[in-house]
């Protein structure tokens, strides 16, 4: 299938870049500080696990994706769990979309889809504040015109 | 009474308050055996008369009647609620009588509504011989028939499916694996108690807590589906039952999310299982309990594969005859479940099979799929190898094909995705 595939905002990549950044020294500095001997392998430590975390942030980031099809909306996700979803837009119920005080700072935000059944996860994440607005007028219009009962 | 309005019956105030006094009265029995001083006596009548006096309160004020087509009720001391039930909305009528009601000769009607919020309306309690013709009276107007026709219309006569044996019943509860732990843990208390007569004490109190757990939850059971009775309407499948509370229930198809065949270990040798389907998961109704709530409601509590099928048939007609078992690399991510694991759909129904021990089959309808989903773990990858899931809005179940060759479940999404388009247009 040759499904009109989207990413998402970069930005999302560097506010997780720099929450793993912030772990890590904040890692590094509390080890300096209360351990003597072998901080400075510790501290190493709490880098390279840095580092890695760098890669994971990569490796997830690329790995989600969404797609709007005529009927449905289809949102990929995940690495080592790869995902897929589909949700019929007939099927929502209602979409949020939310922002927490630091993705409000890079402005990007969470749209979330719930529909009757509680296992359905379609959740995509940071999404720039205008494609975000867009999907969720979008989706509630959509919605609406396809509507199906229980 | 002018306009037709009409009171409930007056044994209402019993019943409503009753339930509370029996409660009230289990909390303060030990209290009561102590002696009994007079100040407690009486903040115990105080409280009595506070529950009859408000359910009394509360069957004074309400009152229902049928204006045309609308089920009226008016209800509310302080702030008054009238409450407008459009019959021609009404999607069930079921008859409940729980074991105090039954005592009283009383009965409650209670209205599914139909539409997106779903509502139930509540008539409780009502006269028990006036309650089933008041039932065929709104079944009639449900369907917008004429109201003075006197026989019983066609469209209510049903034929029985199946009807559980009581002697089957508790053999199955003996056997299922809570039974037999149960009774592995009774024995081994038993021989505790033989074996050091003097920790008896510490041995029954210790099992007594676990005892009245376990005997409540086989207890309830047991209560619900004494003689349960399955059978055939027009209007879905009646469904009749309960040792001290009474309940009569239909079950229209399209309440139907999912259904599952259940055969648990213990039970294959006799070749019995278990049918249970999985309603509509937004229902809330008032006066049922929270384990109910959360519950699969059993259409076949025990019976023979022929008769399973028989009542599978009527809820899953089109469901797929032949189930496909994954690829043999899948015994590598599922060594123990991989020979029961199997999938099968037609164009409107899924099928899927799992369980070592206690081997589950769930049917599901595509029209009532809610969401898609193909979930790849780390080893599934290696084996290339996916699990499919079809979310319906039941309560618990969902459809879950294991480890299928990954490119034919990545097809599959798609497929269902397109025949789950062409269910719902067509429901």
């Amino acid at each position: 299938m040759s499904d009109d595939w989207r990413g998402i905002s970069r930005r999302y990549l560097t506010l997780r870049r720099l929450e793993v950044v912030a772990v890590a020294v904040v890692a590094a500095i509390v080890f300096a500080i209360f351990l003597n001997g072998w901080y400075r392998l510790w501290i190493a430590g709490a880098l390279a696990a840095g580092v890695f975390g760098l890669v994971i942030v990569q490796r997830r980031f690329v790995a989600w994706g969404y797609a709007e099809r005529a009927d449905d909306l289809l949102v990929k996700r995940g690495v080592l769990f790869a995902r897929l979803s589909v949700v019929p837009y007939g099927r929502m119920q209602f979409i949020d979309v939310t922002a927490g005080p630091f993705e409000r700072l890079f402005r990007i935000a969470t749209v979330r889809m719930h529909t009757a059944a509680a296992a359905s996860d379609a959740r995509i994440p940071g999404l720039e504040s205008h494609e975000a607005a867009r999907l969720r007028d979008r989706l509630a219009e959509l919605g609406e015109s396809q509507a199906a009962g229980i | 009474m002018t306009d037709g309005w009409q009171r409930l019956h007056p044994l209402t105030t019993l019943v409503r308050g009753g339930r509370g006094t029996i409660a009230i009265i289990v909390i303060l029995i030990p209290s009561l055996l102590d002696g009994g001083s007079t100040s407690r006596t009486i903040t115990l009548l105080v409280v009595v008369g506070v529950f009859f006096g408000q359910s009394f309160i509360r069957w004074l004020v309400t009152r229902w009647r049928i204006e045309g087509d609308d089920l009226q009720i008016e209800t509310g001391l302080l702030g008054r609620r009238s409450l407008r039930y459009p019959l021609a909305q009404v999607q069930a009528i079921d008859i409940v009588r729980p074991g105090l009601a039954r005592l009283f000769g009383v009965a409650e009607l209670r209205l599914r509504m139909g539409g997106s919020s779903g509502g139930t309306a509540r008539l409780a309690y009502l006269r028990e011989a006036e309650v089933e013709p008041l039932r065929v009276q709104m079944l009639r107007l449900a369907r917008g028939a004429e109201e003075h026709e006197e026989e019983i219309p066609a469209w209510l006569h049903e034929t029985l499916l199946a009807r559980v044996s009581t002697g089957r019943l508790i053999a199955s509860i003996v056997i299922t694996d809570v039974g037999i732990v149960a009774e592995a843990v009774l024995a081994g208390l038993i021989v505790a108690g033989v074996l050091a007569p003097n920790a008896k004490a510490g041995i029954f109190s210790g099992g007594a807590a676990w005892a009245i757990g376990v005997g409540t939850r086989i207890w309830r059971q047991f209560n619900q589906e004494y003689g349960l009775s399955v059978s055939e309407a027009p209007d879905g499948l009646h469904l009749r039952g309960g040792l001290v509370a009474l309940t009569a229930e239909t079950i229209r198809p399209g309440r139907v999310q999912a259904v599952r065949l259940l055969e648990p270990f213990f039970w294959r040798p006799l070749g019995w299982c278990r049918v249970e389907v999985d309603l509509a998961g937004k229902q809330k109704v008032e006066g049922e309990g929270r384990a109910q709530r959360g519950q699969l409601r059993a259409l076949l509590p025990v019976g023979d594969r022929a008769t399973a099928e028989l009542i599978i048939e009527r809820l899953m007609p089109d469901r797929p005859r032949e189930l496909v078992a994954p690829p043999s690399r899948a015994r590598w991510k599922s060594p123990l479940r991989y020979g029961k694991l199997a999938y099968g759909r037609t164009d409107t129904c899924v099928a899927t099979r799992s369980g070592r021990l206690r081997r589950v089959t769930v049917w599901v309808r595509l029209e009532k799929a809610q969401s898609l989903r193909y979930v790849q773990g780390p080893l599934q990858r290696r084996l290339h190898v996916a699990s499919l899931h079809v979310d319906v809005a039941g309560k618990t179940l969902h459809a879950i094909a294991r480890d299928r060759d990954a490119a034919e479940a990545r097809a599959e999404v798609d497929t269902l995705a397109e025949l789950a388009r062409a269910a719902r247009r067509a429901a």
